[in-house]
């Protein structure tokens, strides 16, 4: 490795990481957030068998989980303004991504839900709660550790799909290496470069999932490590 | 007077009729043990009772005011869920709360109490069944037994007029069954009112009042449960002790 591609690297890295802090982050956070606000909607009308809504829901993942991430990126960047429909680049991918990852946690969510052994929510009435206050208290936050560990895989396999969103204009991490690659003919130094910062950054997310994972898992243990003072007492 | 009288409850799954037209009288103070073999039909009049299955027929008369049960409304459901406790033979505490958490949830959720009462109630009711110690413990990290306690000492926090208990003690390890029957004898001997399905004829002969024997979804027989058990009436009723008694000597 000469000076002139460490030049290239270093000029580089700050470039990629503005990128990352400008768009590829927000990007993820904003999107991921609201694709977990449809999701957890679109699970619960299923969860609750809501007549129409629980179509609509079932039809919506159908369409976008059986259409790829890319098409669906083009037809609303470049398809909807023939609708007279037009949006900058950012709110565009946004919205995409928070639609397509929701199909996905929406199933994820389902499925935690439908874990929660029907026997909580027995539990629940017998005491005197009512549907809403047991989903809120015993239900979702149950079905939310469960959901814990394939969300976190979702939102880090999102962090790695908004390198797409530079096939519409979206000047993120890639997009940025890709013009350094144009101005410097060195793809294999540059593409390695951002590569690695995308794995540091999936790497971080790792790290969070683990410790988020411990402290979730207070209930799921026998152990005392965590969430309990003064021992077990299994008799 | 009586305080909780049904008439006629009738219940299908399916084809298969599980409940046929039972009537049980239920006064103040009553323990009365529901026997019978394994698919007569007991859990499921308990869960009627508690409208976790919605029965096809019946009325229910609960503090002087009668229900059909079939046309129930929501609203009425709810009131009478308010003033009963059900105990379930797998527990089903709330795996994501502590012991005293599980205790208070029916207080500070469904009856709006501030943190501090419910706290309050909840410790005492912990203690009345021997594991104010564990109230931070989640229900995963305590025996079989210390789970049923807790779910005892949750269907107290609620001062419900009365306790249905689903087969308390058949999902335990036989020496955890005495602490269980230890905590519903002293209920017993409180006058809390109970309904109990049970498999434990000691249980039924000595702390229960009254004994109902029911089989292939019908009442085969109702007394006081000393006459019940010196004197059963009933030719299904004797198989049944004979039978049970003669596994226990086993």
């Amino acid at each position: 490795m000469n000076e002139r591609i460490w030049g290239i690297l270093v000029e580089g890295f700050g470039k990629i990481l503005l990128a990352s802090i400008k768009v590829t982050i927000p990007l993820t956070i904003i999107g991921f957030s609201l694709a977990m606000v449809i999701a957890i909607i679109m699970a619960l009308v299923q969860y609750a068998h809501i007549p129409v809504l629980k179509e609509i829901s079932r039809i919506y993942i159908w369409i976008f989980r059986g259409t790829p991430l890319l098409v669906q990126l083009f037809l609303a960047y470049f398809g909807l303004p023939k609708l007279g429909i037009v949006m900058e680049a950012f709110p565009c991918a946004v919205m995409v991504f928070a639609l397509n990852e929701g199909a996905y946690c929406a199933e994820t969510m389902r499925s935690a839900l439908e874990a929660v052994p029907e026997g909580q929510m027995e539990a629940g009435y017998c005491v005197g709660m009512n549907y809403f206050q047991i989903m809120r208290h015993v239900v979702i936050p149950q079905a939310l550790r469960t959901a814990f560990p394939p969300l976190s895989n979702s939102v880090i396999s999102m962090l790695k799909d908004t390198s797409l969103a530079a096939e519409i204009t979206v000047a993120d991490m890639f997009m940025s290496a890709q013009k350094i690659v144009g101005r410097t003919y060195e793809p294999l130094w540059v593409y390695s470069e951002v590569a690695l910062i995308y794995l540091v950054f999936s790497t971080i997310l790792t790290f969070i999932q683990r410790y988020y994972e411990k402290r979730l898992s207070a209930y799921n243990t026998r152990s005392t490590e965590v969430g309990v003072k003064g021992g077990t007492q299994r008799s | 007077m009586s305080m909780m009288e049904i008439k006629g409850i009738c219940k299908s799954f399916g084809k298969a009729q599980v409940l046929k037209d039972i009537d049980i009288n239920v006064e103040k103070g009553d323990v009365i043990a529901i026997l019978g073999p394994s698919g007569s039909g007991k859990t499921t009049l308990l869960r009627c009772i508690n409208f976790l299955e919605k029965p096809d027929k019946g009325s229910m008369e609960f503090d002087g005011v009668r229900y059909d049960l079939e046309h129930i409304k929501r609203k009425d459901i709810a009131m009478i869920r308010k003033k009963t406790a059900f105990v379930f033979q797998s527990y089903n505490l709330f795996a994501n709360k502590t012991a005293l958490e599980n205790v208070t949830l029916g207080l500070t959720s469904a009856r709006k109490m501030g943190k501090a009462e419910a706290k309050e109630i909840g410790m005492r009711m912990l203690e009345k069944v021997g594991l104010a110690e564990f109230k931070d413990h989640y229900p995963i990290q305590l025996s079989g037994g210390q789970q049923q306690r807790v779910a005892i000492a949750r269907a107290l926090a609620t001062d419900p007029e009365i306790i249905y208990f689903d087969e308390p003690t058949s999902a335990l390890d036989p020496e955890l069954i005495g602490e269980v029957l230890l905590v519903i004898r002293k209920l017993a001997e409180d006058g809390m009112t109970m309904l109990v399905v049970t498999h434990e004829m000691n249980f039924a002969e000595n702390v229960s009042n009254k004994v109902v024997f029911m089989e292939d979804g019908q009442l085969i027989e109702k007394a006081a449960s000393k006459e019940f058990f010196a004197n059963p009436k009933e030719e299904r009723a004797k198989a049944f002790i004979k039978n049970i008694r003669s596994q226990h000597d086993a």
